[in-house]
């Protein structure tokens, strides 16, 4: 430990920290563009120069040890005066970018700009050009004008994405970042270096010029691309998700998350394939009909069978409230043993650092909640022969799509009954008998467990046609807050679909159950009565960044 | 401000100022002159007004060259304290990079206050002089990019007051 003092405060820290970490951990805040916590010390930007007390000259915060009796400066004038002038030198060659810039809104350099500079610029040449538009990789844009050397990016790909593609060339105001010759930024972390980057030089290539940052209301979530659970922000302008950013969580995913699942799982909740409304066939053809009509439909449906001719496939994408709901109802109401889940595990599509082989975000919870054979049922392969051989004769799936798995695929034609909950169209909905337009994870409340039996939540960020933003406590946009029926903004897209639980809790009470629930915290509350691995967890508990089950608390690693 | 002093009032009038009429007659008399003066009301419709180049008519999208300056950064959107305007941006080939693929203004939101003309970094949304506005529904007071685009032009007489006035 050594003895430093802050501003006038004296502070016991650890001995082998850096000023500016020091300081951070203090609530300190000395302004930084090219540190970054998780990366190597650069100490380029010269941004956080502070002044420690026998130091004959500034000293960057970012690359100086503490040491006993240090006494640092982050307010005296000299600092001041030392930002202004790295402020002023940074602008020089800065463009007058930032109406056209993604960055915008959210930007190191504008913000700084605000509180350390100026105000005014003294430079009357013209600033110098450099390459604009340039393709990095297939997802991230580069613009080399409005880099300011941080090295940020180069650090990350060297030293956390382990693909050192990024260099500088040339020197002085004539520097370029860009990739060395035939290579590209396209390693499976690419996109993170767009949150890094302080600035707009790096930006979204999906993402670009889809919104301003201050359009967009911002919900806290998780990520459902794998069993990691990436903790993320999904961000929505008009009822629809334009992109997701990750939010830092050290036990989960830190401050990153791959492309893969920043990328490619939102836009199914917007897409044309997503269903509003249930459907049920008549004389063989699939039409929509009203929420009453389906669930009437189905109850007496399933009231044909016998108990032992129907089968429940949970899910491990639905969330644990769902999964719950399901297989109490499947074992309690319908009373089948016949209960279990398709595993979606891709050996060898899998890394050391966040992916996982699991593609889903919920294994671990199905599990958990009870999502598996009763004593003597059939599990997925049982359920499977079983359909073959005419012993199932109905089938209940939730939220997942067996119908593209080759082995259902060939048997789903031998059933009587198949009732499936779905978010979209597709293979499983096709062959359908009862369909429910299921809510996305982007519209509910929930929680899932990822693979280190972390629970997390997740928070509905896009209204569907019985939620409002308001009433419902969504996060809010300015345009969200004063819309009105005469604007065209005022009236999103939105879909005819609800939380699976809530579906399961219909059909429960109108088949006599006694499963009655009115909101997700209520089957969560149910679930850590019952279940062990929850006791004593709760929503408010769960809070932002999770909580471990009871089980986990020795981490045990599953696929 | 405040003041303590009690009102007063008058109450011993004389007989002339109780009649009421030389005051009356006063009043008349200003009237009667006016008709002398030169007259300032317009026969509208057939004679028209043309505003001066101040005057704060709907806001239109300056055009140039057949495209329109705006790059679609929406801060006259975000400035807009009636939130009259909706951007959405898309890319151009053209060196601005981006270029609004819809604009729309609400003219039953639009209070013509110019913030939309004074925040625009391109001097691309500017105040016209067209003041004639009616709607027979809501949606029709809705203009597009095809009632806003405007050629630079017609509008000469405004940025050559906006360049007098920055
Ligand atoms: S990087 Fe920041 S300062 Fe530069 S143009 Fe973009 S928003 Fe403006
Ligand atoms: S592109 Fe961004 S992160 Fe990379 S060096 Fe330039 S400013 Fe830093
Ligand atoms: S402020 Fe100007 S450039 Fe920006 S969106 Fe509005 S009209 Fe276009
Ligand atoms: S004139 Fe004022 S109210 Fe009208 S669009 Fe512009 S900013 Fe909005």
């Amino acid at each position: 430990m050594a003895k430093i003092t802050l501003d006038g405060n004296e502070y016991d820290v650890d001995h082998r920290l850096t000023v500016i970490q020091a300081a951070r951990e203090q609530g300190v805040k000395i302004p930084h563009f090219c540190w970054h916590p998780k990366l190597s010390v650069s100490g380029n930007c010269r941004m956080c120069l502070v002044e420690i007390e026998k130091m004959p000259k500034l000293a960057i915060a970012c690359a100086t040890q503490v040491a006993e009796g240090m006494v640092v400066k982050t307010q005296s004038e000299r600092v001041q005066k030392a930002r202004n002038a790295v402020m002023e030198f940074l602008l020089i060659n800065h463009p007058l970018d930032c109406p056209i810039c993604d960055e915008a809104g959210e930007c190191k350099l504008q913000d700084y700009t605000y509180k350390y500079s100026t105000g005014y610029s003294r430079f009357n040449e013209d600033k110098v050009h450099k390459p604009k538009r340039i393709q990095l990789g297939p997802n991230v844009m580069l613009d080399v004008e409005r880099c300011i050397m941080c090295s940020r990016c180069v650090r990350f790909s060297d030293e956390i994405a382990k693909q050192p593609v990024l260099t500088f060339t040339q020197r002085g105001d004539h520097v370029v970042l860009t990739t060395f010759p035939g290579t590209q930024l396209d390693n499976p972390y690419a996109m993170n270096v767009i949150e890094l980057c302080p600035v707009g030089a790096l930006t979204s290539t999906d993402f670009r010029f889809k919104a301003r940052v201050w359009e967009m209301s911002s919900t806290e979530s998780v990520c459902t691309g794998c069993a990691r659970g990436c903790n993320t922000n999904v961000w929505v302008r008009n009822n629809e998700i334009l992109r997701l950013t990750p939010r830092q969580n050290e036990e989960v995913n830190s401050y990153w998350m791959c492309d893969v699942g920043r990328l490619q799982t939102f836009k199914q909740v917007n897409s044309e394939k997503r269903l509003s409304g249930p459907l049920i066939r008549k004389e063989g053809v699939s039409t929509g009909v009203g929420w009453d009509e389906a669930i009437a439909k189905a109850v007496a449906e399933l009231r044909l069978f016998k108990k032992g001719e129907i089968a429940g496939l949970g899910s491990a994408f639905a969330t644990n409230e769902d999964n719950y709901a399901f297989q109490k109802f499947m074992k309690e109401v319908i009373g089948t043993k016949h209960v279990d889940f398709v595993r979606h595990v891709k050996e060898g599509d899998q890394d050391e650092f966040l992916i996982r082989a699991d593609k889903t975000p919920n294994t671990r919870g199905a599990e958990d909640v009870g999502v598996k054979p009763g004593e003597g049922g059939f599990d997925v392969d049982g359920i499977i022969r079983g359909i073959k051989s005419g012993t199932i004769k109905a089938l209940y799936v939730l939220e997942d799509d067996v119908g593209a798995i080759p082995e259902i695929a060939s048997v789903l034609s031998n059933l009587e009954l198949l009732v499936v909950h779905s978010s979209v169209q597709n293979e499983t909905t096709a062959a359908a008998d009862v369909v429910f337009s299921a809510s996305t994870y982007a519209e509910k409340h929930g929680t899932f467990t990822n693979f280190q039996g972390r629970v997390q939540r997740i928070r509905p960020a896009v209204a569907t046609l019985e939620q409002d933003r308001a009433f419902d406590g969504f996060s809010m946009s300015r345009w969200d807050r004063f819309a009105s029926h005469n604007d065209r903004w005022g009236r999103p897209i939105k879909k005819d679909a609800r939380p699976s639980w809530r579906i399961i809790s219909a059909l429960a009470s109108a088949m006599g159950g006694k499963i009655k629930y009115n909101t997700s915290e209520d089957v969560f509350r149910e679930l850590s009565e019952k279940n062990p691995l929850f006791k004593g967890l709760s929503y408010a508990r769960i809070g932002a960044q999770g909580v471990m089950t009871k089980s986990s608390v020795t981490v045990s690693v599953s696929a | 401000m405040s003041s303590n002093k009690k009102i007063i009032r008058k109450k011993d009038f004389s007989l002339l100022q109780r009649l009421y009429l030389p005051e009356i007659f006063r009043g008349l008399f200003t009237t009667f002159l006016q008709m002398f003066k030169p007259k300032i009301t317009y026969q509208y419709p057939e004679e028209r007004f043309h505003p001066p180049a101040s005057f704060r008519g709907r806001p239109v999208l300056v055009e140039e060259q057949g495209v329109e300056r705006c790059v679609a950064c929406g801060l006259c959107s975000r400035v807009c304290p009636a939130l009259a305007i909706e951007v959405q941006a898309s890319e151009t080939e053209l060196e601005k990079e981006r270029y609004p693929v819809k604009f729309e203004i609400n003219m039953v939101r639009c209070i013509f206050c110019g913030f939309c003309e004074e925040v625009c970094p391109e001097e691309a949304i500017v105040m016209s002089n067209e003041f004639e506005l009616a709607f027979s529904s809501q949606e029709e007071a809705i203009f597009g990019k095809d009632k806003l685009l405007t050629p630079a032009e017609k509008l000469k007489e405004r940025l050559e007051f906006l360049k007098q006035h920055r």
